[in-house]
């Protein structure tokens, strides 16, 4: 008998897949080639979530469910309630493209949306190594066939291809760590992998064995250095929607399981993971920067400066243990936390500048189509250029604040080491700097090529401004932000 | 809302609703919009000048409120006798800027008169910040609207300008972020000021600290050999842009050497003098020297303010009350002179469309109103006694022969340089017969220019004539600055 608890802790899991369900029912008997009545539909179901996740998460209780199966902490409400947010933004700024490009037919984008959303949340509240895996597969599958919706379109079927292949061999690392884990330990259950692993009874090598596959595994979800082949190829390759889709809401989700399965699974052995997180934002933010500078397609460029970003996290990532000492852990994670978060946010926006401006036949997705956009419309060029300015780091965006916590996080650990990476990661955002400069210079500084005013639906202007005055407002009053994260990773380590 | 958070919000506000309503078709409406936020944006700071206690070095004004919990940040805001004049220079010429750009800027009025508005309104927030992360993040965003108005509405090679200003800028400052989140770790989790005045630090640590805001501030003064950026950003920079970078954003860097370097690495400070004074030397006289040979005007300008920049930090590096208040005397005076030899340089390149020496001459002809002026404002940087320029570089010259008197002959041989390079140009420029037809179809300023030299010819002349009030403000200031940097901190 499953007690009355379990199910209300995944109450937003259940209307997120019968509404998934129903969308999908409902698109057959809708004709307007817009899908109005099923975008409206997926939008309030994913409202719902979001407002039930926030609920919870303002509730502020840890259940665990089914049998430790499932977690439903502050931490992960948040995640998932910022994830439900950031789905329902992409197909509002998605929209208007993919009924351009005829990818509303059948409403797979919806359907397939609120799937790839299910599975983030199963990964977000899993607390067992299979429940983790079962929802990261969801949300992989729904993401191939979303980059494979335009079947008649080369690059995106190439995309949807090399995407397949990579991912499924990281899933291949992942679960292979896991089962390594498993046979070390002899639990699936991340608790009580926890407890084994600390009591040291266990053979470290073959802990270690499988560490390093579960870090690889993870390494690809993230998109980091040497697993980021697949990064900018397909956020060049697959449709603008999608590319969004794949770039925003997951990488919460990609966060949680990575703090689920290091920190809360395997902190004892944070001595090991760390040392190989070093190493993987080192590279990150060694060569998503540098090759970002090289970059005329703005998909591309973007999809380098995420592997950069993603360098940055990982450097808050592995602050967390020093000498042995977990002191500083909450810090560390709630500034990661925190950077993600804000990541997605300005990721949003500035890719809802580059659906904004894709037309019918038309992708604007080369820098220099963003030629003088400022004098077309000051407004987008605004939002673009806070964005820019925000990934770059410059304050008062949000960006900047987001750095400072991962680099507080690594200075106060007081090892020269760490403050070495702390120089060298500041250095290297010098070098970001560059490149989102060069964004705005040509928004700015350049001569529009074509006059054409920019006009977008009612809803993609709100939301867009809106988001655009999140980025910088979030940037004037960051603190409730940062005190939302560090509560919640607080609360996560304590239980 | 106390007096500061207005002084630093009014232009802001105006700034952002320009922003959001300007149109270019409105020009005219936008233009007075901005004048109207300017000067109540200076109006606003007057009452600070006039409630400021002389006799205390104490904070005044303060404002404490909690910004980032997390962090312990605080929106911490004060001025003292050696930040108030900066904050009324600053709002000043913000006015004087607001004029300069009426007529000669026709293309998006809004967003040209917009940043102005907001990065002066910044600048204010970074000469009353008393908590280090606030100081850094009003330091850093004043660089967005800057990179801005270089790029928009600067010369033919403006894009590169704006990058290596902004690149250039940003290299210091991000050291010294990283400086000061290991202060905030030092110091038990604060980024108060006064805190880590207080805090007692290693040798190492001072000196380390000491590099990493001589990183970011000396590129900002600029110190020789770091200044390469100047000449290349004012000669592309529209006017004002020159202007306001001259007379404030310069001085930011300075007065972060006595708000930072200073105080909190006293030891590190002494020790390194010796550098810091030579790199002053340097700059005074071999910049001076480079400054002699340009064809350029806003070149030869912007090597002027180098080598003007140097008397400050020189001053501030002597460690005694007549060096130190000298050295913020001259940033004042500074601020005026070079915003008035950029705004003058502006009005002959908006009427020929040449900064070349060699197209002028004879201007005193066809301008003499102007000419009149641009006696008056090359005077002032040669330091003839009378004008603004004079007293800074007097006090600074005194306490250099105090401390050693060949540093004080040093510097006094560099004033010859100053007055060598201002009076050629002048006599190139203005002197002499008329040249060319460009020169002789010159029409006389208009009651716009008029207005704006006049006020500053009035004030480089008030502050040459009678200095009083300028010294009194800041000479508790200083002195209680003198005897915290001479205290060690070590531990």
């Amino acid at each position: 008998m499953i007690d009355k608890l379990s199910w209300i802790a995944v109450y937003p899991e259940i209307v997120l897949l019968v509404m998934a369900c129903v969308i999908a029912l409902t698109d057959l008997y809708v004709k307007t080639p817009r899908r109005t009545a099923t975008y409206i539909l997926t939008l309030m179901t994913l409202g719902v979530v979001a407002l039930l996740n926030g609920l919870y998460a303002q509730g502020g209780q840890t259940i665990y469910a089914f049998g430790n199966m499932v977690v439903s902490d502050p931490m992960g409400n948040w995640l998932k309630c910022f994830a439900s947010i950031a789905m329902m933004v992409t197909l509002v700024y998605g929209r208007p493209y993919a009924a351009d490009r005829d990818m509303l037919r059948g409403g797979e984008l919806f359907t397939l949306g609120m799937l790839s959303l299910l599975g983030m949340s199963v990964m977000i509240s899993g607390n067992n190594f299979l429940v983790i895996y079962l929802g990261l597969e969801l949300l992989t599958l729904s993401s191939y066939a979303l980059v494979a919706l335009r079947r008649d379109n080369a690059t995106a079927t190439e995309a949807a291809m090399k995407y397949f292949v990579l991912g499924a061999m990281a899933s291949g690392f992942l679960l292979y760590g896991l089962s390594m884990m498993y046979g070390a330990t002899g639990s699936l259950d991340v608790n009580s992998v926890f407890k084994a692993v600390a009591s040291g009874q266990i053979k470290h090598q073959v802990l270690v064995f499988g560490l390093v596959f579960v870090v690889a595994g993870l390494a690809f979800k993230l998109g980091v250095v040497p697993f980021h082949m697949w990064i900018p190829d397909v956020y060049q390759g697959a449709p603008t929607a999608v590319t969004l889709l794949i770039g925003g809401a997951p990488k919460l989700a990609a966060f949680a399981i990575t703090v689920r399965l290091l920190v809360e699974g395997l902190l004892p052995l944070a001595i090991d993971w760390q040392q190989m997180l070093a190493v993987l934002a080192v590279g990150s933010l060694l060569i998503g920067n540098l090759a970002a500078i090289a970059q005329t397609n703005l998909k591309r460029m973007l999809a380098f400066s995420t592997i950069s970003q993603m360098g940055f996290v990982l450097l808050g990532l592995m602050s967390g243990v020093v000498n042995g000492n977990t002191l500083s852990a909450a810090n560390a994670y709630s500034s990661a936390m925190f950077y993600m978060v804000t990541y997605v946010l300005t990721t949003l926006a500035s890719f809802g500048i580059i659906l904004l401006l894709a037309r019918e036949g038309f992708e604007s997705e080369e820098i220099s189509d963003f030629a003088g956009l400022n004098q077309r419309s000051p407004l987008y060029a605004g939002v673009m250029a806070i964005c820019m300015f925000s990934l770059a780091g410059i304050p008062p965006m949000v960006g900047f604040y987001a750095k400072l916590s991962v680099l507080q996080a690594l200075i106060s650990s007081g090892q020269a080491v760490y403050i070495g990476l702390a120089v060298f990661a500041v250095l290297m955002s010098l070098v970001g700097a560059f490149y989102y400069l060069r964004v705005i210079k040509v928004m700015y500084f350049d001569e529009p090529i074509t006059a054409t005013t920019v006009s977008a639906p009612l809803d993609v202007r709100a939301v867009l401004s809106v988001n655009g005055a999140l980025v910088l407002g979030l940037g004037l009053l960051p603190g409730g932000l940062m005190a939302l994260c560090a509560k919640a990773i607080v609360q996560m380590l304590g239980s | 809302m106390g007096l500061l958070s207005l002084a630093i919000w009014t232009p802001i506000l105006f700034g952002v609703v320009l922003l959001a309503l300007g149109r270019d078709e409105q020009a005219g409406a936008v233009r007075w919009l901005a004048l109207v936020g300017a000067v109540v944006s200076f109006l606003v700071t007057l009452p600070l000048y006039d409630g400021f206690k002389l006799g205390t070095a104490a904070m005044q004004f303060v404002e404490n409120g909690v910004w980032i919990e997390r962090f312990n940040v605080n929106y911490h805001l004060g001025v003292d006798g050696i930040s108030l004049w900066f904050v009324l220079l600053t709002a000043f010429i913000n006015v004087i800027v607001v004029i300069a750009g009426w007529e000669v800027i026709t293309r998006r009025v809004n967003q040209y008169m917009g940043a102005f508005l907001i990065l002066s309104g910044l600048m204010i927030g970074v000469f009353c910040a008393l908590d280090g992360m606030l100081f850094y993040v009003f330091f850093e965003a004043t660089l967005i609207p800057m990179y801005l108005i270089i790029g928009i509405w600067g010369g033919p090679n403006k894009i590169y300008a704006a990058f290596k200003f902004f690149l250039y800028t940003l290299l210091g400052s991000l050291l010294m972020l990283v400086a000061l989140i290991f202060l905030y770790t030092k110091s038990g989790g604060s980024f108060d000021l006064a805190t880590w005045h207080r805090l007692p630090l290693s040798g190492t640590a001072q000196t380390l600290l000491f590099f990493s805001f001589f990183a970011a501030f000396s590129v900002k003064v600029p110190m020789w050999p770091l200044h390469t950026w100047l000449p290349d950003v004012h000669v592309e920079a529209p006017t004002g842009g020159s202007a306001v970078l001259a007379a404030i954003m310069l001085k930011l860097g300075a007065y972060g050497f006595l708000r930072f370097s200073m105080p909190i690495a006293p030891d590190a400070a002494r020790e390194w003098a010796w550098l810091m004074i030579a790199l002053s030397l340097i700059a005074v006289i071999y910049v001076g020297l480079v400054a002699m040979v340009q064809r350029d005007m806003k070149k030869l300008v912007a090597y002027s303010s180098v080598a003007h920049m140097g008397f400050v930090t020189l001053g501030f590096f002597i460690f005694n009350d007549l060096g130190v208040a000298g050295g913020v005397v001259q940033m004042i005076a500074h601020g005026f002179v070079s915003a008035a030899m950029f705004l003058s340089i502006g009005v002959l390149y908006d009427r020929v469309h040449s900064r070349e020496i060699a197209s002028y001459g004879g201007v005193v002809n066809t301008m003499p109103k102007f000419a009149a002026f641009a006696l008056l404002f090359a005077m002032a940087n040669c330091g003839l006694p009378g004008t603004a320029g004079f007293v800074g570089e007097w006090m600074v010259i005194l306490g250099a022969v105090k401390a050693n008197f060949w540093l004080g002959f040093a510097a006094a041989t560099a004033l010859i340089f100053g007055a060598a390079y201002t009076l050629w140009m002048f006599k190139r420029v203005y002197l002499g017969p008329v040249v060319n037809d460009d020169v002789k179809l010159l029409k006389d300023i208009n009651a716009r220019e008029f207005l704006m030299f006049a006020m500053l010819a009035g004030a480089v002349l008030y502050m040459g004539i009678y200095p009083k009030p300028f010294t009194d403000v800041m000479s508790v200031s200083v002195s209680e600055l003198l005897k915290h940097v001479a205290l060690s901190k070590l531990n």
